[in-house]
């Protein structure tokens, strides 16, 4: 199925309904479905928790885009509650932080292997092993403070080993900003791929900042302290590659077009018939809100959207397991470390970052404490213990 | 027919992905590990010292709430230890009333599938749930008795309903089935059993002896809630698994 992006003018906004019943669907199997169906729910509710975040701010600074952003923006939110709605209740917040560190691994590994710019395709590989990093700790935290599996969400695609240990992830703000695309030369993936990552670490900083307080063990509350730091640099990473300046209707048509873009790469490769049915839908919707956009687009700036957009949409994110890819660039750069916005060898890291790290990390570092001799094992490292 | 326990395509073991598992178990086998045994410990530990507590026991609102009788009695022992744990009681009875109510919309509404293959008498629940809220105003009432405040949180309360949390979580999913339900409700029941027990001693232990006398009869009660819980619960699974079992 090839989507002609400027061809395809998708659901009418008008025809862009929903019930509460329809809101609020059956969720999805936590036991049954395959870990790759979560994935996509999750990094979903991400893309859409962003279009909103965006919207918002965009009606902030432009008076006449308020209508059709707020007309646009209460179906994507809709849209935002089918999709989070579809993660059920047995998950726990730590088996769903679980799964949001397997979208992290995965998808940015994906992204990094599709992604044409080496710098951009670099950063991606950078942030994946400090995502993967967090995925061991989870997992640690998971075994050792509710005594589960971690394997039992990953269902065996996610390595659970150590990457760039978290606790020496923490670089002065300076050093997590990055160089950011030419948003007149790139190719339009680019931009796309710097929006889905962009909006999968935003959406995971603010889970973890939501859910970090609700734990009562003390380690726990300070390894979702740590962590979500990392996610804040990581969304200063991401968020500083993006050109800031693209106009806001261009920015708001590159999150239109990468919205019908994911959805799309979720309709290529989802298993579950009801799931993918959803996003068939929300397809059609998106393609609804590009092309009221690509029309105010042509109507404010007076340009071409071929300038900005491509006629069809890339090849779809490769929604399976990255494990020899992953293996790989940790094998060859988990030394690596950023001094400004380049990437270097970990001697020649700048003594800004050193310093913030050492104030930080002075009482000690939860990652470490949690993370202490953790080796993962089928059925908890007490099944280990007693193999 | 109760599908709880159906076969079908669970992909959480190692067994449903052998080829990955495998690949998983050496990467983990393989990676080096600095021993850095004491630093858990150290952040434990930094996390514990100088703690607070969840919070307070409130202090009986009016003067002429210390001066009744029934506190006058309890004094020289620690009568806040007794409101406490009223609290908790008072707030575990009222979740115990809407706990059931899920139960009972769980059996009047579930599909087939979600259904044990034993009836459970609606109207027993029904009788049950009346029961837990007749316990609760008998909280109200016995902390009333005391001058104390009713409608305040205790620090037992508090750790009580975070503990139940994920009993009212499991009963009112209605994915879950009704003997999962019940296994969840068992629990629920058994722990209020031991409660009961120990406040009646409690109150015999302050002198409070006519409301020792009100907490025995709700005692009987929940008795009566937990033997049928798990016999229901018991049956249930039984059931399930092709044993012919007669309803009491």
């Amino acid at each position: 199925m090839a989507i002609k992006l400027f061809d395809s003018r998708g659901t009418p906004l008008e025809r862009q309904k929903f019930t509460w019943r329809e809101l609020t669907p059956k969720p999805l199997s936590k036991l049954d479905d395959d870990a790759f169906t979560r994935v996509r729910v999750i990094l979903m509710n991400g893309i859409e928790q962003q279009a909103n975040r965006f919207q918002h701010m965009c009606g902030q600074f432009n008076r006449d885009l308020r209508l059709p952003l707020a007309e646009i923006r209460r179906v994507e939110h809709h849209q935002q509650t089918m999709v989070n709605w579809l993660l059920g209740a047995d998950h726990s917040p730590l088996e769903t932080t679980i799964g949001y560190e397997q979208v992290a691994i995965e998808v940015t590994a994906a992204v990094a292997q599709q992604e044409p710019n080496e710098y951009l395709a670099q950063t991606y590989r950078f942030g994946m092993l400090e995502d993967f990093d967090h995925l061991y700790r989870y997992s640690a935290l998971l075994d050792r403070v509710e005594g589960k599996d971690a394997n039992n969400i990953l269902q065996s695609y996610t390595d659970i080993i150590p990457g760039r240990p978290t606790s020496i992830e923490h670089r002065a703000p300076q050093d997590d900003l990055r160089d950011h695309y030419d948003h007149k030369t790139a190719e339009p993936i680019s931009k796309m791929n710097a929006l889905t990552i962009y909006s999968g670490e935003y959406q995971t900083r603010d889970y973890y900042m939501n859910i970090g307080p609700t734990f009562s063990d003390p380690i726990a509350r300070a390894l979702y302290a740590e962590i979500a730091s990392i996610e804040e640099q990581h969304v200063t990473q991401y968020g500083s590659i993006i050109d800031p300046n693209e106009t806001w209707l261009e920015k708001w048509l590159l999150s239109e077009a990468n919205e019908v873009y994911t959805y799309y790469s979720c309709v290529q490769s989802e298993k579950n018939s009801r799931l993918k049915a959803i996003w068939e839908r929300f397809l059609d919707y998106e393609l609804g809100h590009l092309n009221i956009v690509t029309e105010l687009f042509k109507k404010y700036e007076g340009r071409d959207p071929a300038e900005v957009l491509p006629e069809s949409l890339p090849d779809p994110i490769a929604f399976e397991s990255q494990r020899e890819f992953v293996r790989k660039i940790l094998s060859q750069e988990v030394d690596l470390r950023a001094h400004g916005t380049q990437y270097v060898h970990e001697s020649e890291e700048g003594a800004e970052s050193q310093e913030y790290r050492e104030q930080l990390n002075s009482t000690g570092s939860p990652t470490d404490a949690i993370g202490a001799n953790y080796r993962w094992h089928p059925g908890t490292e007490l099944a280990r213990q007693t193999a | 027919m109760e599908q709880t326990a159906q076969l079908g395509a669970n992909k959480t073991g190692i067994d449903m992905s052998p080829i990955d598992s495998k690949e998983m178990l050496e990467a983990s086998e393989n990676f080096f590990i600095k021993p850095e045994a004491s630093v858990a410990y150290q952040i434990d530990q930094f996390f514990r010292e100088g703690v607070e507590p969840l919070g307070s026991v409130p202090l009986p609102g009016t003067v002429k709430g210390v001066l009744k009788s029934a506190l006058k009695i309890a004094t020289g022992r620690h009568p806040e230890v007794l409101i406490n744990k009223l609290g908790e009681r008072l707030a575990y009875e009222r979740t115990g009333v809407r706990i059931y109510e899920h139960l009972i919309t769980k059996c009047i509404n579930s599909t087939p599938d979600k259904m044990t293959e034993m009836k459970i008498p609606v109207e027993r629940l029904t009788e049950f749930r009346n029961q837990e809220s007749q316990h609760f105003h008998l909280l109200i009432k016995s902390i009333k008795s005391l001058g104390a405040d009713p409608t305040a949180q205790t620090p037992d309360a508090d750790a009580s309903g975070v503990a139940s949390a994920g009993f009212i979580k499991v009963i009112a999913d209605p994915r879950t089935s009704v003997s999962q339900s019940l296994q969840a409700m068992l629990a629920v029941e058994l722990a209020d059993k031991a409660a009961w027990e120990l406040l009646i001693r409690l109150a015999e232990d302050m002198g409070l002896s006519e409301m020792a006398t009100d907490f025995k009869q709700a005692l009987h009660q929940e008795d009566t809630h937990l033997v049928q819980v798990k016999e229901w619960y018991e049956q249930s699974i039984r059931s399930q698994a092709g044993v012919s079992v007669s309803p009491n």
